[in-house]
C-alpha cells in the first residue's frame, strides 16, 4: 500500500526541501519506488536541490490541466532509478492547484509508487493545504527556535482538523518530528532550545535530529541530496531518519557536542 | 565541574527563556484552537444586547471556552462600568 508523506513546517527556510530531497532519495535507495512532488507553485526549488532543473519540460500544473501526462512530467533521478521528481510550475499562480486535480494525480501515483513525498511550501495557504490534505504521514521540520516551534504547533493543529483523514474521521495522520539545524554546542551554552525542550512543547515522536552542517549547503550547491554525502553528519542523520521511519531501532546521534581538543582539555566529565 | 562550566552557568540562559515563553504561548494557542467557530459572533451579539441596557466598552466582555475530558464550559465575563446600577 502506497503511503503519502508530507514534509511541512509552516515557517519558511527551516529545511523542508532539503528534507524532502533527502528522504525521497533515502527511501528510493532502500529499493522503494518513490515520487517527490514540489507543491510550491511559482517558487519551485526542489528541481534545483535534486539537480534536475535543466530537465524540466512539463510540471505538476500541466498534468492537472491535462496538458501533459503524468509520465511525461515525471523526471527520473539521474543517480537512482527508483526515484522520480514531479516539479512545480514556475509561471502559474498558486491557485492553479485544485483539490480535485491533486487528488487525481496522487491516486494515479499510488498505483505505481510505494512512497509519495509532498514537499510543502511555507505558510498555510492553498499550496501548503493541498500538500498535507491527502497525507498519511507528516514530517514536521522544526528548527530549535521560537518562531519555528510555534509555527510547527500551528501546523499540527491544521493537520488534525483540516486534512482528509480528519474530515473523514479516519485514523489521524502519523506525525513525526524532524529537528533540523541543530547545534549541540549552542544547546550546551544555553543559547538554543534542546531536543528535549522542543519535544516537551510539541510532544511528537522524534524521527531524527539533523545537525547544522556545512554539507547541506555543499549538497544544494551541487544539486545532490545531502543523504548521498555518506561521510557527512547531516547525510548520516538523514540515513538514520529513513531507517527509523522504516521501522529500524537506531539510537539518536548528533545530539551531543563534538569535543575538540579544547573541549577535551576543559570540558570536564 | 570544569572551569568552563562555571562561566557557562553564571550566564542566564536564553534557551530556558525561549522554552518558558513557548510553553505559555503554545498552551494558549492550543486552547483557542479548539474553540467553536461561533464564539466571535456570540460575543458580538451578546455585547449588542448588553449595550441596550448598560453602556459598556467594546472590550468589557470576554467569552472563554474550556474543554476537558468530561465537560465543556462556556465562561462569560462582563465588566460593568463604575457608577452604574447593576443588572440583576
Amino acid at each position: 500500500m502506497a503511503r503519502i508523506i508530507v514534509v511541512t513546517s509552516g515557517k519558511g527556510g527551516v529545511g523542508k526541501t532539503t528534507t524532502s530531497a533527502a528522504i525521497a532519495m533515502g527511501l528510493a535507495k532502500k529499493g522503494h519506488k518513490t515520487a517527490v512532488i514540489d507543491f510550491d507553485v511559482g517558487l519551485r526549488n526542489l528541481d534545483l536541490i535534486m539537480g534536475c532543473e535543466r530537465r524540466v519540460v512539463y510540471d505538476f500544473v500541466n498534468v492537472i490541466n491535462g496538458e501533459a501526462t503524468l509520465n511525461q512530467a515525471l523526471i527520473r533521478d539521474k543517480t537512482c532509478n527508483q526515484l522520480y521528481i514531479l516539479p512545480a510550475s514556475q509561471t502559474r499562480d498558486k491557485d492553479a492547484l485544485s483539490q480535485e486535480g491533486v487528488g487525481k494525480i496522487l491516486d494515479e501515483l499510488k498505483k505505481d509508487f510505494k512512497y509519495i513525498v509532498c514537499d510543502s511550501p511555507a505558510g498555510i495557504e492553498k499550496g501548503a493545504h493541498l500538500a498535507m490534505y491527502f497525507a498519511d504521514d507528516a514530517f514536521i521540520v522544526t528548527n530549535p527556535e521560537v518562531s519555528s516551534v510555534r509555527d510547527s504547533d500551528r501546523m499540527l493543529g491544521i493537520l488534525s482538523s483540516k486534512s482528509r483523514r480528519a474530515e473523514q474521521n479516519d485514523e489521524p495522520i502519523k506525525e513525526y518530528l524532524l529537528l533540523t539545524r541543530y547545534s549541540p554546542e549552542r544547546v550546551k551554552l544555553g543559547e538554543m532550545l534542546s531536543v528535549d525542550d522542543v519535544q516537551e512543547i510539541l510532544s511528537l515522536h522524534l524521527l531524527g535530529v539533523i545537525p547544522e552542517s556545512k554539507s547541506v549547503l555543499n549538497a544544494s550547491n551541487s544539486g545532490t541530496p545531502v543523504i548521498l554525502d555518506e561521510k557527512s553528519d547531516a547525510g548520516q542523520a538523514y540515513a538514520d531518519v529513513i531507517a527509523r521511519y522504516l521501522g529500524e531501532d537506531r539510537p539518536h546521534r548528533f545530539i551531543d557536542e563534538k569535543k575538540g581538543l579544547f573541549g577535551k582539555l576543559f570540558g570536564g566529565k | 565541574m570544569s572551569l568552563l562550566d562555571y562561566f557557562r552557568t553564571s550566564k542566564a540562559s536564553s534557551a530556558s527563556l525561549a522554552k518558558e515563553r513557548l510553553q505559555i504561548l503554545v498552551a494558549h494557542e492550543r486552547s483557542s484552537r479548539n474553540q467553536p467557530s461561533y464564539l466571535p459572533q456570540l460575543q458580538k451579539e451578546l455585547l449588542e444586547v448588553i449595550r441596550k441596557y448598560v453602556n459598556v466598552e467594546q472590550d468589557a466582555i470576554s467569552v472563554n471556552f474550556e474543554q476537558n475530558d468530561t465537560q465543556e464550559t462556556l465562561e462569560l465575563n462582563i465588566v460593568l462600568p463604575e457608577h452604574q446600577t447593576k443588572i440583576s
